[in-house]
């Protein structure tokens, strides 16, 4: 297993064609991202992450599914998610789902949580938007207790309490699935995820890459303080937002149309001036591997997982297939750049191997 | 003590009676304080040189950098003068903008003078019912004279004898004795000094 992870991402927006004029439509969406999944996993990328959303253009309310039906279709590829909303799901569903996910997959799931930006999704979920860092906080509590204790007696704020509970299945070989932490802004999630010991996942877009680092910054500050080692062994992942054509220019006129009629970048910055603040890379293969390996001055250092957002914004399948094509073939030069100059010490990416292996050896330890 | 003075102006024409009131106000502010032993910068803002770094904000949800190094100079001064034209009876767009896109705790008790201009003297009363509402939302400290200037205080004659000036030097007066009863401001940093994780388990 690679020991740093390189993969693709996504939230299954729904959108036109700016150039062609033409509406997919869910099914054909739906299907496209599954076809994602199988060739990130041909190419030798190592994880398949897809968002949650509940509400209209996105389509994967249901993000399960849609990974235990990868899982069945692929042998390597790890499957996560970008992200799991901890506030709206009932921790309870979260415990239970993965952990039959990863046994379905053979240990190939970890999870991203995330808070969910979206106000109306939470009252649709019986919540409420100004709760969402304290039940990001008392869910995933709860959840950690759910994959670790056999038998939960629990009590809290949002949800009803659970007497002699036990979730099943249990985590496969009694190994919970690894969880990151995203959040763009809010340090009490780069909190979290130090206290724990856990991943922190910075998206990287969003966000201009000054506070990136400061978000990274204080995780791996904290992730020491709390005693998890030294601020250089915490695990650190970022996103990216890639778009390539052998030529610079033309990747830049060809995405210019998708940027500009997009939801999400639309009628705002410029094209450029969002590629110069965030990660946004769109150029030639080159120019992308000099840019991500950049990176690592955001992300105070050397670091454990990187995730490229290759769809959305109206981006046909047929291009977003060679951008996963072209993807391939920047990570093995990406895997070879990035390993000159990795201290030894710096942790290589989790997985469900090497966090059944380090349990082994506590228990071994203990006897 | 030296003190920092921030100074936004919404005018949009070139020159801009709106922009010559901050600097009157401006000026006046540090004489004040200079009285009072103070030594005084005055940074003055544009708001006109920013007006798409504002739309952009607001659409994308983060200043750009050059936006951003306004917004911490306002947030790290001692205090500020706000001086907006009126339109349709209000501040104007990109006042309230700039406002808007500033930390909802920047201006919590900053000392703030509002100052308008109008095409009459019968838009006075904006200070009153738009500027000093939306400061006191903020929990700012207004003082208790704002400024409006219509155009005929503009033609009175000589400026320091003038009701104007007398109205400028008072407010700036009131602002600079807010300023001298105050220790600098402090800007905690939420990276710097986060809240611990054993106190947010403990839901607060």
């Amino acid at each position: 297993m690679s020991w740093m992870q390189f993969g693709i991402f996504g939230v299954g927006d729904v959108a036109r064609d700016p150039v062609t004029g033409r509406m997919p439509s869910e099914h054909e969406r739906i299907k496209a991202v599954m076809e994602y999944a199988k060739l990130a996993e041909e190419v030798g990328l190592d994880v398949f992450a897809i968002g949650e959303h509940h509400n209209p253009p996105f389509i994967p309310s249901s993000p399960t599914t849609m990974l235990g039906y990868i899982a069945a279709r692929t042998d390597k590829i790890i499957l996560s998610t970008s992200t799991t909303l901890i506030t709206t799901n009932d921790p309870v569903k979260i415990a239970e789902d993965y952990a039959m996910l990863q046994h379905l997959a053979d240990g190939r799931v970890d999870l991203i949580m995330g808070r969910g930006n979206t106000g109306p999704v939470y009252p649709w979920f019986g919540q409420d938007i100004r709760n969402a860092i304290p039940l990001a906080i008392e869910n995933y509590d709860l959840l950690r207790r759910l994959w670790r204790e056999d038998v939960v007696d629990w009590e809290g704020k949002f949800r009803t309490p659970l007497q002699s509970f036990t979730s099943t299945p249990r985590p496969l070989d009694g190994v919970p699935p690894f969880v990151w932490h995203g959040s763009i802004r809010s340090p009490e999630i780069a909190e979290q995820a130090a206290y724990y010991g856990d991943g922190f996942l910075h998206n990287n877009l969003l966000w201009p890459k000054k506070h990136v680092q400061r978000m990274v910054g204080l995780y791996r500050r904290r992730f020491e303080h709390y005693g998890h080692g030294p601020a250089d062994q915490a695990i650190v992942g970022l996103g990216a937002q890639v778009f390539m054509r052998r030529n610079s220019q033309d990747a830049v006129r060809e995405f210019r149309t998708y940027f500009d009629n997009s939801a999400a970048y639309g009628h705002g910055p410029s094209l450029e001036e969002t590629m110069n603040q965030t990660a946004l890379l769109v150029g030639s293969p080159q120019e992308v591997i000099d840019r991500t390996l950049a990176f690592r001055e955001y992300a105070g250092g050397d670091y454990q997982r990187q995730l490229f957002n290759v769809d959305g914004i109206g981006v046909p399948r047929k291009t977003v297939l060679e951008q996963i094509e072209m993807l391939g073939e920047v990570v093995q030069v990406l895997r070879k750049e990035f390993a000159v100059g990795r201290p030894a010490h710096v942790p290589d990416a989790p997985t469900h191997a090497s966090l059944k292996a380090a349990a082994l050896a506590a228990a071994a330890k203990e006897v | 003590m030296k003190r920092t003075i921030a100074v936004i102006s919404a005018g949009l024409r070139q020159p801009s009676s709106t922009r010559m009131l901050a600097d009157r106000l401006a000026d006046a502010v540090r004489r004040e304080l200079e009285r009072l032993g103070a030594e005084a910068d005055v940074e003055l803002i544009e708001l006109r040189d920013h007006a798409h770094d504002l739309v952009n904000n607001l659409l994308v949800g983060y200043p750009s950098e050059e936006l951003e190094r306004v917004q911490e100079i306002v947030l790290r001064s001692d205090a500020l003068v706000a001086v907006t034209p009126t339109f349709s009876g209000s501040y104007n767009g990109i006042f309230k903008m700039f406002v808007d896109v500033l930390d909802d705790t920047a201006l919590v008790d900053k000392p703030v003078l509002v100052a308008a201009t109008g095409g009459t003297g019968r838009h006075s009363l904006v200070l009153e019912h738009a500027l000093r509402p939306l400061f006191s939302y903020l929990r700012a400290v207004v003082v208790p004279t704002a400024v409006f200037a219509a155009p005929e205080d503009w033609g009175a004659g000589d400026a320091a004898q003038s009701s104007l000036g007398r109205r400028i030097d008072r407010a700036a007066g009131e602002l600079a004795r807010e300023v001298d009863r105050r220790d600098p401001p402090t800007v905690t940093d939420p990276f710097e000094d986060p809240t611990s994780f054993e106190r947010l388990l403990g839901g607060q």
